[in-house]
């Protein structure tokens, strides 16, 4: 499953983070930051955080 | 059990509710009604990059999951009656609706102040085409502007319309502080200078008590009787419930729907409200039922009160225990943001400095931290992305905290 995050949209709410913690994470400047490739097995996570971003900046490509 | 589920309101919450019922395992057919014209959309940019005109109005639709490519959109359609012992709503069209189950997603509109004078001119903003209208009011040149109430909205407000270009923006509000309610007087004091620091004026501790103008307005007068000039106004004194359509089936209505535990309404098995709309009981904290307008809320009660509905129309149990989400507010104003864990209204009365120096930098981050006993029940944080980030890190705390035991007086 691809993760697509739009960065231009982004604005490091940080929601995604709490909803999929194993595919987003904040790096040391608390940016935002994402692996573009997730398990099946955190689908539900992941479209968790879909829902969750404020910026709707989040995509899942199967 | 067959039959239908029957969203009323089609926005966020009632977009939530379809999905979340297709993520339940109800693969029966869902109808969602909805009198605004549009496909759900959200609506904080409304406030902030919309008016400002940074993001299109297009940019702001919501992409609904494809597991709900199925369900019936009734756009364009007020219900405008309930029937629950019957099992039916009535639409506008005139149409009776038969439903296995409701979802009751129908939010709230703007209060509007009972002021006599004129009415043009006046806006608020909470659809599309409210933020459509205020753009244009706003982006003509030199427009002098009053904003009533300095709550989120009105301050978001505010700050936009200075970026826009305004001559001068000012914020009524009876309070001494604006957002005092959510923030607490520490944060207020801090949020009031850096709004006053960019160029925004305040009349606190004041009220409006009549529109100046013709046909449209020029002024407001307030209760000291000194008029302030202002070709726009934005009435930002918050907001009403959309429940008259189910008057008359016997449901507590006062200050949206109440309900049990798991959402449900009136004790009724088959009835659900999510949403602004929803006034639930929070588990986590004293069990008191109150409203919650923030934007995670849509989405937290859909997921328990689908999971609740689907249970009783496929005849199990129900599988979860009580509702208790973790509330969580944004607000954007200028360059900073404050962001908001838990639930600091009810720590009130113990406020302490986490991070940062009231005293010290004017523009300096801020992170609070609000208690009741020995615990931390809300975090805020007033700055930048690393404000932002350091509250985050209380949220895991804020988690953890044992339900109060004392039941609190209702604040709303
Ligand atoms: C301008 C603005 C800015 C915001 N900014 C923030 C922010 O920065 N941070 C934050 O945390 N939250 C913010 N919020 C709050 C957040 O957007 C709301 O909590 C959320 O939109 C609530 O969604 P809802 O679906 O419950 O209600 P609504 O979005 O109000 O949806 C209810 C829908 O039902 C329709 N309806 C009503 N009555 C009927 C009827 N009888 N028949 C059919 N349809 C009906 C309405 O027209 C509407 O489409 C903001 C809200 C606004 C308005």
């Amino acid at each position: 499953m691809k993760v697509v995050v739009d960065m231009n949209k982004c604005q490091d709410h940080g929601q995604c983070v709490f909803a999929a913690p194993d595919v987003f994470h904040f790096d040391s400047e608390g940016r935002l930051a994402h692996l573009p490739e997730a398990a099946e097995a955190s689908r539900e996570e992941v479209e968790e955080a879909v829902d969750v971003c404020p910026l709707q900046a989040i995509r899942i490509e199967d | 059990m067959s039959g239908t589920v029957v969203v009323a309101g089609a926005s966020m919450a009632g977009l939530r509710a379809a999905e979340q019922l297709r993520a339940a395992g109800w693969h029966g057919p869902v109808v969602l009604v909805g009198d605004e014209p549009h496909m759900p959309y959200n609506r904080p940019p409304l406030s902030k990059e919309v008016l400002a005109g940074k993001a299109s109005f297009a940019s702001l639709a919501f992409r609904p999951r494809a597991s709900v490519s199925d369900v019936r959109w009734r756009l364009g359609t007020r219900v405008v009656g309930a029937d629950l012992d019957r099992r039916t709503v009535q639409l506008d069209s005139g149409e009776q609706l038969p439903y296995a189950g409701l979802v009751v997603a129908t939010g709230m509109r703007p209060r509007r102040l009972p002021c006599p004078g004129p009415v043009q001119g006046r806006h608020t903003v909470r659809t599309l085409a409210d933020a459509r209208r205020l753009r244009e009011a706003l982006t003509r040149p030199g427009a002098r502007v009053v904003v009533v109430g300095a709550g989120f909205i009105g301050c978001e407000v505010a700050s936009t319309a200075l970026a826009l270009g305004a001559d001068r923006v000012t914020v009524v509000d009876p309070q001494p502080l604006p957002m005092v309610g959510p923030l607490g007087a520490l944060l207020a004091e801090a949020l009031l200078d850096r709004h006053r620091r960019r160029g925004v004026q305040f009349a606190l501790g004041t009220q409006v008590t009549a529109f100046q103008g013709d046909d449209r307005v020029s002024g407001v007068v307030l209760a000291d009787g000194t008029a302030l000039a202002a070709d726009v106004v934005v009435e930002s004194v918050g907001s009403l419930a959309n429940t008259e359509w189910l008057e008359g089936n016997g449901l507590d209505l006062t200050n949206g729907v109440l309900t049990d535990e798991h959402l449900r309404a009136g004790g009724r098995p088959d009835v659900v409200a999510v949403g602004d709309v929803a006034r639930f009981p929070n588990a986590r904290y004293d069990g008191v039922a109150r409203r919650v307008e923030h934007w995670s809320i849509p989405t937290d009660t859909a997921k328990h009160a689908a999971r609740v509905l689907t249970a009783h129309l496929t005849g199990t149990g129900v599988p979860l225990g009580p509702f208790a989400p973790l509330p969580t507010f944004w607000s954007d104003q200028h360059d900073f943001r404050l962001q908001s864990f838990g639930a600091p209204v009810l720590g009130m009365d113990d406020v302490r400095v986490l991070d940062g120096d009231p005293a010290g930098d004017p523009e300096g981050d801020l992170l609070v931290g609000y208690h009741r006993g020995e615990h931390l029940v809300g975090v805020v944080a007033l700055g930048g992305r690393r404000a932002v980030a350091a509250a985050a890190r209380y949220r895991a705390e804020l988690l953890e905290q044992p339900a109060l035991a004392v039941p609190l007086e209702e604040h709303k």
